[in-house]
């Protein structure tokens, strides 16, 4: 019984440890929400986010430049990211290549999601420099794309790779075509975790400095074409934290920010069931 | 020709082609680093660059030794503060959280993925700094600015949780039921199937997830950039200054764009940053591909 | 019949509300095979995984009787003094579930957690063990390869010299030869009936011919009851219940 004693005591040490643990992680978030809340809360008003910094000074108005730039920045990359990656996705699939291409494509695109944001931003702002342009609109749009081509496509792809074989042959047996049952069956039963991926993308674009701060530049206006330069709310932040009058915009754009993280995590849980349903097992 | 056939033709042929775009995307960034550092490793035999400590641009000095120590302190030490905190928490939420609470804190977990890292990077300014020069490092007999690599490295632990948490609890769901059971009906505790059984079980998937948040911890840019103070010396305690690799290039990117040497210079940083990355990724695949085969289960 | 190993009293389980098992009185002789049988689903696992009180590792799982081991009621113990108790069973799954280590690190796993032999000694029994299930010749050259190397049927040789490497006084198997090769199948069957002499076995089946075959006792479930139970020849030859008559013309399964 003795012995018993002891591995008793040990399980009850570690499990101390990982309510700790947990507490440690959890406390963590809460400290962020936290202070971004209730920072941001107090430093949001109408005036804020509906006007642009007056020319000249950075620090009065409200942050709508960047609100409106990190819109006009991550929605049309996540579309064309999603494009390109559901086209590369779908053509993974075991029908159309042999597996050691397609083990290779998966790998180069591992790697690629690793990669270090502000790698990209160096990439869009040497070929920048080589074809003679300045920040811009469009070049942090190029920028995130790169950034989320590999985040969505290979969300998508482990999505499509768990839709049962068995319909594939069923859609075959009926006398689709390859391409067809691609594109059919397959991006129905996957569209769950196609949004996902679309999604987490998303998410990832909008929350990205590193690599527009080279690419998109700063600007207190709102962009009017796409070869402006413009402002994002992450690089707002990180242009303004430092500075004590700058934090109340650094604080009602970082509040923003986790709001749109929120938004986009709760409806990313929320659609997945909705859409489950639909999936056959 | 049958449309259909052709759509058919076209379809693939696009796809391919956007397939081996994006492949070749690897490439082109290594290439455009690599060229784009040769000037200053003409200047500079590399082995002067990676182990020298003078940093003087100005000089035509790019020693980077105290810039990648910098590094591996930050990375090192958030390592050791967020495995054994995330492998604990994923233990406990998988094997002995009630299911309720299990359902609840998923989320939590989720979402503190998602916070983008100029997020961290302003909590971290406005909360941990002052944390750590008012209080942490007078404990400790030092004075700081509250800008240096120990509050670098709290950070990146922090952004580590939950990517390592979420991996673990994706391998250790996979382990089946009655792998447990055989260890319990044996007579061990759940403590020690936990110990001997799940986490032999899934080594596979801990160590993805530990090299999954090396990586992260590695190339993270912004929020380092915040907090660690910017000043390219070898740190000669925790408390102290330090820069790591990819916040260099945020940090000195406008100062040094205009000298081609100085851009050279940094140009080789973000190819170390890519090689290293790609390094990991490899060896991830390696590892995995031999656990997995050892451990089938 | 001889002293009883295991007996319930009004045993009832409750799987999030759903009565799994109801009012189950049995008694399960010692040194003797005693199977249980019963159309699939009938709660017979629950009732094998709840003498080594195992089914109270999932959610929402209710019991309520009385459990007796030896006379004593086993339910009414800390969960701290379940490892113990557990010890006592071994469990023989489905699927030979191997674990994680080398053939010889899983015939000492439970040895090595109770602390109860090292080295020498610890070879000794590991020996032993591998030899009663007739594997010490198959893998005496490869003792410290993975287990998972082995083939199903070895595997499951080698789970069950696994569960009594620790000397239990029951083996607890839940339809142990289902995924297994006839050849294979064979081997566990007669391995169990050899083992009875030194360890009560509570076998679970759901083939008919296979509990003809080895049992001396028999326990016939239908649908969270017991619905019969007694000596072999008495259940199979003169079925006193209609469901059993009705399992044993091969009416229901």
């Amino acid at each position: 019984m003795e012995i018993l004693n002891k591995r008793i005591i040990e399980e009850k040490l570690f499990k101390v440890l990982m309510i700790l643990s947990l507490c440690i992680v959890l406390g963590s978030l809460f400290i962020i929400f936290g202070l971004v809340i209730f920072n941001g809360a107090s430093s949001m008003s109408l005036e804020m986010i509906t006007q642009t910094p007056k020319s000249g000074d950075v620090l009065g108005g409200g942050i709508l430049n960047g609100i409106l730039g990190s819109l006009f920045l991550a929605f049309p990359a996540t579309g064309i990211a999603f494009l390109i990656g559901i086209m590369i996705a779908l053509y993974l699939q075991k029908d159309f290549t042999p597996s050691w291409f397609s083990n290779f494509v998966r790998f180069t695109l591992d790697i690629l999601w690793g990669v270090p944001s502000i790698v990209y931003g160096i990439f869009c702002l040497m070929i920048m420099i080589y074809l003679g342009v300045g920040s811009s609109l469009l070049a942090g749009i190029v920028a995130l794309t790169l950034l989320e081509i590999p985040i969505i496509t290979r969300s998508m792809d482990e999505s499509i790779k768990m839709v049962p074989v068995g319909l594939k042959e069923g859609a075959y047996s009926l006398g689709s075509t390859k391409f067809e049952t691609a594109v059919k069956v397959l991006r129905r039963q996957a569209f769950p975790g196609i949004l996902a991926g679309v999604l987490l993308g998303l998410g990832r674009g909008i929350g990205d400095a590193a690599s527009i701060l080279f690419t998109s530049g700063f600007s207190n206006r709102i962009p009017s074409s796409i070869f402006d330069s413009t402002a994002a709310l992450p690089t707002m932040i990180f242009n303004l934290y430092s500075l004590p009058s700058g934090q109340p915009k650094a604080y009602a754009a970082a509040f923003i920010l986790l709001v749109i993280v929120l938004v986009i995590s709760v409806s990313s849980r929320l659609l997945t069931r909705r859409f489950k349903k639909h999936v056959i097992k | 020709m049958n449309a259909r056939k052709l759509r058919d033709f076209i379809g693939t042929k696009l796809m391919l082609i956007v397939t081996l775009f994006t492949s070749a995307l690897f490439f082109a960034i290594f290439l455009l680093l690599l060229f784009r550092s040769a000037l200053v490793l003409q200047t500079e035999p590399i082995t002067d660059i990676l182990f020298s400590s003078t940093w003087h641009p100005d000089n035509g000095q790019f020693g980077l030794a105290p810039i990648i120590i910098g590094t591996m302190l930050t990375t090192g030490i958030a390592l050791i503060i967020a495995i054994p905190i995330s492998l604990l928490s994923a233990i406990y939420i998988v094997e002995y959280a009630p299911r309720r609470v299990r359902k609840t804190i998923r989320p939590f977990i989720d979402v503190l993925a998602g916070v983008p890292s100029v997020v961290y990077g302003l909590c971290a300014f406005l909360f941990l700094v002052p944390l750590v020069k008012d209080f942490i490092a007078p404990w400790f007999g030092v004075q700081t600015t509250g800008l240096c690599i120990f509050t670098a490295s709290i950070t990146l632990a922090i952004m580590v949780f939950p990517i390592i948490i979420s991996l673990c609890i994706e391998s250790f769901d996979a382990i089946p039921t009655a792998l447990k059971e055989a260890s319990l009906s044996v007579g061990a505790t759940k403590w020690e199937t936990v110990k001997k059984v799940v986490l032999r079980a899934s080594a596979p998937g801990v160590i993805a997830a530990i090299l999954l948040g090396f990586g992260r911890a590695f190339g993270e840019t912004i929020a380092v950039n915040m907090v660690v103070g910017g000043i390219p010396i070898v740190p000669k305690s925790l408390f102290q200054p330090g820069e790591t690799l990819a916040s260099l290039i945020a940090s000195k990117y406008g100062e040094l764009m205009a000298i081609p040497l100085q851009e050279s210079a940094l140009m080789l940083v973000a190819l170390i940053l890519f090689v290293v990355v790609f390094l990991f990724n490899i060896l991830g695949v390696l590892v995995l591909r031999r656990a997995k085969k050892r451990w089938k289960y | 019949m001889k002293e009883t190993q295991i007996e319930t009293k009004n045993l009832n389980v409750y799987y999030h509300k759903h009565n799994a098992l109801q009012n189950v009185d049995i008694k399960i002789p010692a040194k003797k095979l005693t199977a249980i049988i019963g159309p699939s689903g009938c709660g017979k696992t629950t009732l094998l995984k709840s003498f080594n009180r195992l089914i109270e590792i999932l959610d929402e799982v209710k019991i309520s009787g009385e459990i007796l081991v030896d006379g004593k009621n086993i339910l009414v113990h800390k969960e701290s003094e379940i490892p113990d108790i557990r010890k006592k069973m071994g469990l023989l799954s489905q699927k030979p579930y191997p674990l994680p280590m080398s053939i010889y690190e899983n015939v000492a796993y439970g040895l090595r957690i109770h602390h109860k032999k090292k080295g020498k000694e610890l070879d000794d029994i590991v020996e032993r063990c591998l030899s009663e299930v007739g594997l010490w010749r198959e893998v005496k050259d490869r003792l410290h390869d993975p287990a998972t190397r082995l083939s199903v049927g070895q595997q499951q040789r080698l789970c069950l010299a696994r569960a009594i490497a620790v000397q239990p006084e029951v083996l607890l198997c839940d339809e142990p030869t289902s995924a297994l090769d006839p050849v294979s199948a064979q081997q566990i069957e007669k391995l169990l009936l050899k083992l009875k002499t030194q360890f009560t076995v509570i076998l679970v089946t759901h083939t008919l011919r296979q509990a003809k075959r080895v049992a001396d006792y028999v326990i016939f479930m239908y649908f969270g009851k017991v619905v019969e139970q007694g000596p072999a020849d008495e259940v199979f030859n003169n079925p006193k219940t209609p469901e059993m008559k009705a399992y044993l013309g091969g009416e229901i399964s």
